[in-house]
Formats: C-alpha cells, structure tokens, sequence
C-alpha cells in the first residue's frame, strides 16, 4: 500500500503517566485521541495536552471488562481494526433502565468504527458522511438511504455510563445524546443528536460468531436473547414463498381431480321405483337383482328419491356380494318438512361406499316408515359404480393451507417481538394465549 | 508540473515548486512562509510548530481519483472546538488544484466553484437549511468556527491570519460535499464529495508503528 520515499519515518504511539495515580497510559489511536481513560484510576484524561491534564475522576467499584478486551484486533472488510475504547450507554425507558456496549474501533488508515452488543447482538457501525433522506408518510417517520427505506424504531436519551480507553472527541461519564434509530434489516440507521451537530451511522447486524472469528477470539460467543430491532428475521421472504408453493400445488390438486372426475367410469348399474306402505302386512325388507360391480376396487353411490312432505322415512342397506357374503351395511334417514316459514330437509338422499372391489352385487333394503299411522311413499333407488368424488382433494387443500399458514403465523410473531421493544408497541395487548378478555 | 528553483531568502535552502501556479510555500528547514513575486520569494512570516498530527498523507503524498492522478503539495492546519483538521492542497495531473479534507479520517475532496451569488451570507445560514448551489441539493450539516493552526508547503493563496473563520459544511444523500468559506467578503464555494479511503489510491503515505 506504501512505498516510502526516503527512510521510512514511523508515527509513534504516545505513551505517558497518569497525573492522578502515575500509572502508564498507552495511546493506540495516535494523534486523534483526545480523551483517555486511564486504566488504572479511571480518570479521564485530557490526551491533547502535554501534561495530560485531568478531565474528570470517577469511582466506580466494581470493574467492567468489556467482552473485547482494548487493545485486541479484528479483520472488517479485509483491513484491521484495533478496539481502542468502549463505553456502556444507558436508556432508561418506562421507569426500567437497559444499557448497552459501545467499542470504538480504529485503523490510522480507514479510520473509525463501531461495535455495539446488546444481549447477545452486535452491529458494526460506521458514520455516514452522506445524508440519510427523511420521509414522512401519513404520520410514520421513515428515511431513505441508498434506495433503501428504513422505518422509525425508537427515539432515546443515552447516557454515558462507563469509559475505558480512549476517544478521538470529549467523553464524560453522564454525557447524554439523543438517538433516533430507523431499521431495515440487517441494516439499521441511527441519528445521533448533540446539541451542535447531528451524526448518522450505518450499523449492520452481526452475529456473535462473526464477530469471535473477526477477533480470533477464545472460546464461543454468549448466546444472544429476543430479538434485535434489526436482526434480520429467519422467515424473511419465507410466507411469500410458501404461498406461491400453496397456489402451485393447489393447481396440482385441482388438475389430478379434474382427472380423476373424469377418468371416473361413473356408471348406473341398477334403478328401479319402490312404493313402500307402513304397517302393510307384508315384510318391509326385500333384495333386488343382482347388478354387477367391475374395475378396481372404487366407491358405490345409492342415491334415494322419495316423495315423502312432511314426514320421514329411514332406509336400512346392505350391499352384499354374492359371491363372498361381504357385505356393506349402512342406513340413512330422509325427512323433509314443509311449511310456510320455509322447508327442512330433503325428500332426497345418497351415500357413497367406498372401496367396493369388484364382483355381483345385490341390495338389501328394509324402509321404515312413523309406525302406527298407515301412510305410504313412493321412492327410486339408483346405485351408481365409481363415481367422481372431491372429498379427498378437499381434505388436501385444507391440509396443504397448515404449512404457509404456520410459517406466516412464525413471521409475523418473530416481526411482533421486534417491534414490541418500540415505540410502536402495541399500547395494549391481553395475552398471546387468547385468554378471551371481552368487556 | 514546472519545479522553478529557488533559495529560501531566510536560510538560503533551495526551494521547489511543484505547481506553477502556487502563491506561497514554507521553507522546508527553517519554516520561512515564503511568498512569490514576479522576481524572487519573501519571507512573510514563521511557521509555529505544527500540532501533533496522526493523518496518513503528507506533503508528497500521491493518489488517484476518478482516473486523474494528484500529488499532495501543502496544507491548511485548523483548529476547532473538537480538535484539529487537515486541508490537504492538491495538485491534479492537468494543473488544477483541489483539497483533500481530512477530519478524524473522514475524507472529502472538493474543488473550488463558482459561488453563486444568491448564497446564504454567514449571519443567514442555519445547520438544518436545504440549500440550493449550482443545480445540486444539499443540507447544512454544520457550522464551524476555526482558526488556522498551521500552513506547510505550496498554497494557491497567501497565508493570511484572521481570528475566527467560518465554514458551512453541506452534504446531501448521494454522497455530494460543498463547504461555504466565509472568510472572504464574498463567500467562497468549494463543491466535491465524500470519498472512501480506498477511492483515492494513495501511495506515499505515513507509517504508523505497529502498523505496516
């Protein structure tokens, strides 16, 4: 990258003493550092001035070690970057308090960059030197950047809580900033406001394990919880995908039962017309003639046309080959009353035996009719063999609906936790388990 | 490029030009400000010791941009309320100059443009502002108040000492830059972009310890 003219001259860090406690305190970010934590005492240190003269002491008992430690680098974009500070910055929200981990990261070359960890999840930042284009459709703040749209997330009040290293600009604890972050998974813009200027940064979201293999670090990262305004969502596109699979098959479905409708032989083998009589002295129950059933084994129709008004009639069947004794019972019921605020049932009725294998068939029927009253029906029995059934193709389309459905109830959840920690929460909302809370 | 010789009239070093139409430059030994006239160079005043300073270009510092090729021939040191800031002076392959800015390794490189006369004047322009320059948009992004801290080498100008100047600095969304220099009774207008590191190509730069 350099080819040096003369001898090469190397820019050398600055090292110097603590004027509070004497401890040695090393620069890393050479010139740039204006503030340095000593490491030590924990006094900032005005790093500008020759003498290092004491900004502020604070005493905090207990020590934060920052998960990376200063000092240690990592590959970005395939250049170095060193961690030369870090701070925890602190929100306070609705009376709870969450706070977050800032490191600062330089190269004397490219500059610096950010990480940020909370719970588990980290984004690498960097400053924008364009400006990020605010939009404000129908009431919701968003912006563009780059032809992308990002939608408002949250507007805070960070507060400094705890330095270590060093800085390139004046650091206190206490300083307080105010952010506006907007996101666009795994991309998430951040409006920093100071009173006299206001800083964009890009963050991208980065796992844990980017992260540990970027620094080389020991061991593997902790875990991350919830989830992160701009982590990116495992079912990202996946609904979408799903439902044009759903349409793709259901027109699969749709032309196997248009084939099978038609390539159904939906052949009559018998009908003839009964007149049954209650309470007639002879015996209900008779057989018909043999009919014959052909094919592969396929489903049987038994269709009944009465001319019952008002009344009702119950059909006992079997269907029994003769060849086998097997037999098929079932019954069916037909009523249909009538009158003038409108009619109930159906003076006619069929039922479907599946699976009937070939062979000679003949039917056992016993009518039945209200007993005690002497009344008669006149009725037609038309047995039909394979004929066209949609049952099972309707029984597919509903069962093919569970994996979109399921997947689009996932997304959406995953979408509702994210936005859960905003300000656009749902302001109130009974529990996810339906307790059925109707005022 | 031309590189007329010369002598330091304070110390008697040679002195180079590498662009012709530099104004003034600084003695390399004895950090004479050196000002041209039609017949020889004079001695304006002294450079003070620069501020320590951690850019990666120097004098002589070379690069690239947008396939025109540039040698880095001076500075401009300022001094703000959070530090200090680089203008490097550039001079490009075909003779025209440019300046490199370089704030916490933040680069922009910007060329000086004719300033509309309809620009803001200082006491009108606020930090927020859309702002209409030569068929471009942009927003004021800041308002800085500086005072040079140090020349070093060829400049198109004479080194003058005024106690505060004032720069708005105007960005927009595809990356354009322009800053307003109002240290003039007209402003000055220079217009540019922000640039990558890596946009620029650069050979010839710093070391840094523990970083080659």
């Amino acid at each position: 990258m350099t080819t040096p003219t003369v001898t090469p001259q190397f820019v050398k860090p600055k090292a110097l003493n603590c004027p509070n406690c004497g401890a040695p305190v090393e620069l890393r970010g050479f010139a740039h550092t204006l503030n340095v934590v000593c490491p030590n005492c924990h006094s900032i240190l005005d790093a500008s001035t020759p003498e290092f003269t004491i900004l502020q002491t604070f005493q905090r008992k207990e020590r934060i070690e920052p998960q990376i430690p200063l000092g240690t680098r990592g590959k970005f974009n395939g250049q170095p970057y060193q961690v030369i500070g870090f701070q925890v910055r602190e929100v306070d929200s609705e009376g709870s308090s969450y706070s977050w981990d800032e490191y600062l990261l330089f190269n004397p070359y490219y500059g610096f960059r950010y990480l940020t960890e909370y719970e588990g999840h980290w984004n690498f930042v960097r400053v924008l030197s364009a400006l990020p284009v605010e939009l404000n459709t129908m009431g919701k703040p968003a912006v563009e950047f780059q032809g992308r749209r990002y939608r408002h997330f949250d507007s805070l009040s960070a507060r400094t809580n705890y330095i270590l290293g060093e800085f390139p600009w004046q650091v206190r604890v206490g300083d307080v900033v105010q952010d506006r972050d907007f996101v666009s998974p795994p991309y998430m813009l951040s409006a920093e406001a100071t009173p006299g200027e206001i800083t964009w940064s890009l963050g991208e979201y980065t796992s844990g394990k980017q992260i540990w293999a970027a620094f080389q670090l020991p061991g593997s990262p902790p875990a991350y919880y919830g989830v992160f305004p701009n982590q990116p969502s495992p079912y990202e596109g996946k609904p979408a995908a799903f439902w044009s699979a759903w349409l793709w098959l259901n027109v699969a479905l749709l032309a196997i039962a248009l084939f099978f409708t038609m390539s159904s032989a939906d052949r009559e083998v018998f009908q003839n017309t009964y007149l049954f009589t209650q309470g007639a002295k002879t015996e209900a129950a008779f057989v018909t003639p043999d009919f014959e059933l052909t094919g592969r084994p396929s489903n049987v129709e038994i269709s009944i046309r009465t001319d019952l008004n008002n009344n009702w009639a119950y059909f006992n069947f079997a269907l029994i080959n003769e060849d086998t004794g097997q037999d098929f019972d079932f019954g069916r019921e037909v009523s249909y009353y009538r009158d003038s605020d409108g009619a109930e049932g159906k003076p006619n009725d069929s039922v479907i035996v599946p699976r009937v294998p070939s062979g000679r068939y003949y039917l056992r029927v016993e009518p039945e009719m209200e007993p005690r009253i002497l009344q008669s029906m006149s009725y037609s029995l038309t047995i039909r063999r394979d004929v066209p059934s949609n049952a099972f193709f309707w029984i597919a389309g509903v069962l093919l609906l569970i994996p979109p459905v399921f997947i689009t109830f996932r997304a959406s959840a995953f979408e509702s936790a994210r936005w859960r920690e905003s300000d656009y929460a749902p302001a109130v909302k009974s529990g996810s388990g339906g307790g059925g809370d109707d005022d | 490029m031309s590189a007329p010789a010369a002598n330091c009239p304070s110390c008697g070093a040679p002195v180079t030009f590498r662009w012709s139409s530099a104004v003034q430059t600084t003695c390399e030994f004895c950090h004479s400000i050196l000002v041209r006239t039609d017949v020889d160079l004079q001695r304006v005043g002294e450079v003070s010791d620069l501020p320590p300073d951690a850019s990666p270009i120097q004098i002589g510092t070379e690069g690239i941009y947008q396939n025109k090729a540039f040698v880095v021939i001076g500075r401009i040191i300022y001094h703000y309320e959070q530090g200090y800031w680089n203008e490097w002076h550039l001079v490009f392959n075909d003779s025209s100059n440019g300046w490199l800015s370089d704030a916490q390794l933040e680069y922009d490189l910007s060329t000086q443009t004719k300033a509309p006369p309809q620009l803001p004047p200082s006491g009108q322009i606020k930090r927020g502002d859309p702002l209409q320059v030569n068929g471009k948009t942009y927003f004021v992004t800041s308002l800085t108040r500086a005072r040079y801290k140090g020349v070093q080498g060829e400049l198109p100008f004479q080194y003058f000492d005024k106690t505060i100047l004032l720069f708005a600095d105007l960005r927009n969304s595809s990356g354009d830059f322009a800053t307003i220099d109002y240290s003039e009774d007209t402003p000055l207008l220079y217009e540019g972009r922000a640039v990558e590191f890596d946009d620029l190509h650069f050979k010839n730069l710093r070391l840094f310890e523990g970083w080659s």
